[in-house]
């Protein structure tokens, strides 16, 4: 072997390694933030925590009920806006792939994936919060609604994309008419694929604070009216977080733990769904 | 799918010969009423009507999104004009609104972290792509990045808060500077562990897009994998590579919680990269709520207007190439 071929042969082994290398650095930071968290989070994770609004400053315990209840209405409003929408537009772009609306709104659908977090805050401000005249858990959701469009049309789009066509041509055979074709047959069919979109779309806003800033807005009580200013898990993070209170912190931290597994089990269980049909997104 | 069954179960009792009579006439006469069939052409109309009206309602938000931030933002337009992006001066209290700090702030956190996060991600996308395509090993790998994706800008803020920034803090004392933990540099940090998932994930799919023939090819001659590596898989699919990277970008430019909790919130122009500073994003969660004069909220949506076109621009380039790429391959 001359050596040429040992420098070759050398520098081969060498970059694997520093590939390999760079690959294990990145799931580090993932697997020091869980540990962290639930390190972290689990101590203030009691009975308390569940049930309780938090304390003024200076009294111990307290918990984040408020957040929680507000975190899952938030949610569910949004969830109910954003899904029948979501899924007919996925649909409508599917199904009418030449005409000019279903071209511009697919670029749309594309811009609006992209539009940073922040500035739908400041749009739902000015769209709903301003012309209500106050801060609403109601706009929060709107904000949070945009936000899971694009994901959503885009799986249903994706997923119809893979129904053969010859099922739709069986289902018109017969003489169904095209809205029952669509509601009957082609969205059952992709209903696993729509399914995990959506939940891909519910663990993506759950998270969310840049939107909730302007429009949700926050409260230190339970609040249930949609209409009022709500507190929600991100904003009670961020607000607690960077607090010099001990208990605050600690508040924070549980609450970051519960946001954490809802989000990663939401992940998990969209990965295993879409492997266990085959369906890809 | 009960329903199909059941409609084809409908339908062919419907042609055999025997018709149950009613009152009303045979099955096949009460289908074939004429008010029937309008009212089924009625509902068919309408489902289009709705199917079109909700790809319409997204190209309204869309344009809203676009006139609401810049009509809201014509008055700062008016009275600060160009100023505006080269006036280094943020002063809410006289109303002397320049931008350029959060300009300069935006811009070297977003490239720094593409700096640190283009190796990182690159690797990924070999390992994943050309090193380890299948089995449970890099399924493992692969989904623990995906999972950091799906971790909330909020979170890892808060992380970077605790375990992060004590840790630059000594490591800025140890090489002399000013100890300050947040600032530019931390965000970026943070930045770069949030991006990588993207820009890996869409790497993967590029270079398992390079034909195989090409691959075999290089082996044949005898090439070693980091040759083959270098000399056809990369050049091969360094478009959609880019892609990826421009995609990430879009990304780090518009991140807010995790930047605003780690960067320090100074509006002034950042001396080092190690010193406090804002971004576009940051200042506008930090200062949107506290706004008391039209022209304020106004200077801080045209910063809103400017990330959002920024974001749009840098998009639209990513997905361009992504799409010139898929399709020369498939």
């Amino acid at each position: 072997m001359n050596d040429r071929l040992k420098l070759r042969i050398f520098k081969n082994k060498a970059m694997q390694g520093v590939i390999i290398a760079l690959t294990f650095l990145c799931v580090l930071p993932l697997a020091f933030i869980l540990i962290y968290i639930i390190k972290s989070g689990i101590t203030a994770i009691n009975w308390d925590f569940i049930t309780n609004i938090p304390k003024p400053v200076g009294e111990t315990g307290g918990g984040v009920a408020n957040a929680l209840l507000g975190t899952l209405i938030i949610i569910v409003v949004a969830t109910v806006i954003a899904v029948p929408i979501g899924i007919l537009c996925g649909v409508y772009l599917s199904e009418n792939k030449k005409s000019k609306i279903a071209y511009w709104a697919s670029v749309c659908v594309d811009i609006l994936q992209g539009v940073p977090s922040i500035v739908i805050g400041i749009v739902a401000y000015f769209w709903i919060v301003r012309p209500m005249g106050g801060f609403s858990a109601l706009s929060g959701s709107i904000a949070l609604a945009i936000m899971m469009f694009p994901i959503i049309i885009r799986s249903t789009e994706e997923t119809l994309k893979l129904i053969p066509d010859s099922l739709k041509e069986a289902a018109y055979a017969l003489g169904m008419p095209t809205h029952k074709v669509i509601l009957k047959v082609i969205v059952p069919c992709g209903f696993s694929g729509i399914i995990s979109g959506v939940m891909l779309s519910v663990a993506r806003i759950a998270g969310e604070t840049a939107p909730l800033l302007f429009t949700a807005f926050g409260n230190p009580f339970i609040e249930t009216n949609l209409l009022k200013p709500m507190q929600s898990l991100p904003l009670l993070i961020f607000n607690y977080a960077t607090s010099s209170y001990k208990d605050w912190q600690n508040l924070a931290w549980g609450a970051s733990l519960v946001l954490l597994v809802f989000v990663l089990a939401l992940n998990l269980l969209t990965k295993l769904m879409t492997r266990k049909w085959k369906v890809q997104l | 799918m009960d329903s199909v069954i059941h409609d084809i179960g409908a339908s062919s009792q419907v042609q055999s010969a025997v018709v149950p009579q009613t009152k009303a006439g045979t099955h096949n006469e009460r289908l074939l009423r004429p008010g029937r069939i309008r009212k089924g052409i009625r509902r068919e109309r309408f489902f289009k009507k709705t199917l079109s009206f909700t790809g319409l309602m997204i190209i309204l938000i869309v344009f809203g999104i676009l006139a609401t931030l810049f009509y809201q933002s014509l008055p700062a337009i008016q009275s600060l004009g160009a100023r505006f992006f080269w006036s280094s001066t943020w002063n809410p209290v006289e109303n002397i609104f320049g931008a350029l700090p959060f300009l300069v702030g935006t811009l070297i956190t977003s490239f720094l972290a593409l700096i640190i996060s283009v190796p990182f991600s690159i690797a990924i996308a070999v390992f994943l792509g050309e090193y380890f395509p299948k089995g449970g090993f890099s399924n493992f790998i692969k989904n623990t990045i995906d999972l950091i994706a799906a971790v909330p800008s909020v979170i890892f803020g808060f992380w970077g808060f605790f375990v992060l920034v004590p840790i630059i803090r000594i490591l800025e004392m140890k090489f002399g500077i000013m100890p300050n933990g947040v600032g530019l540099f931390s965000a970026s940090l943070i930045l770069a562990i949030m991006i990588i998932p993207y820009a890996a994930s869409l790497g993967t799919t590029m270079i398992r897009m390079v034909p195989a023939s090409l691959k075999e090819g290089a082996y044949a001659l005898g090439a070693t994998r980091w040759e083959v590596l270098r000399k056809v898989i990369v050049p091969y699919s360094k478009s959609g590579l880019f892609a990826g990277i421009l995609l990430s970008l879009g990304r780090a430019i518009g991140e807010t919680m995790a930047v605003t909790m780690l960067i320090g919130n100074a509006n002034f122009l950042p001396k080092s990269i190690f010193s406090p500073g804002n971004t576009m994003a940051s200042v506008i969660a930090n200062e949107f709520t506290e706004a008391d004069h039209p022209i304020y909220v106004s200077a801080l949506i045209e910063m809103g207007l400017f990330l959002f076109l920024v974001t749009f621009v840098i998009n639209l380039i990513g997905k361009k190439i992504i799409k010139r790429a898929t399709s020369n391959n498939g």
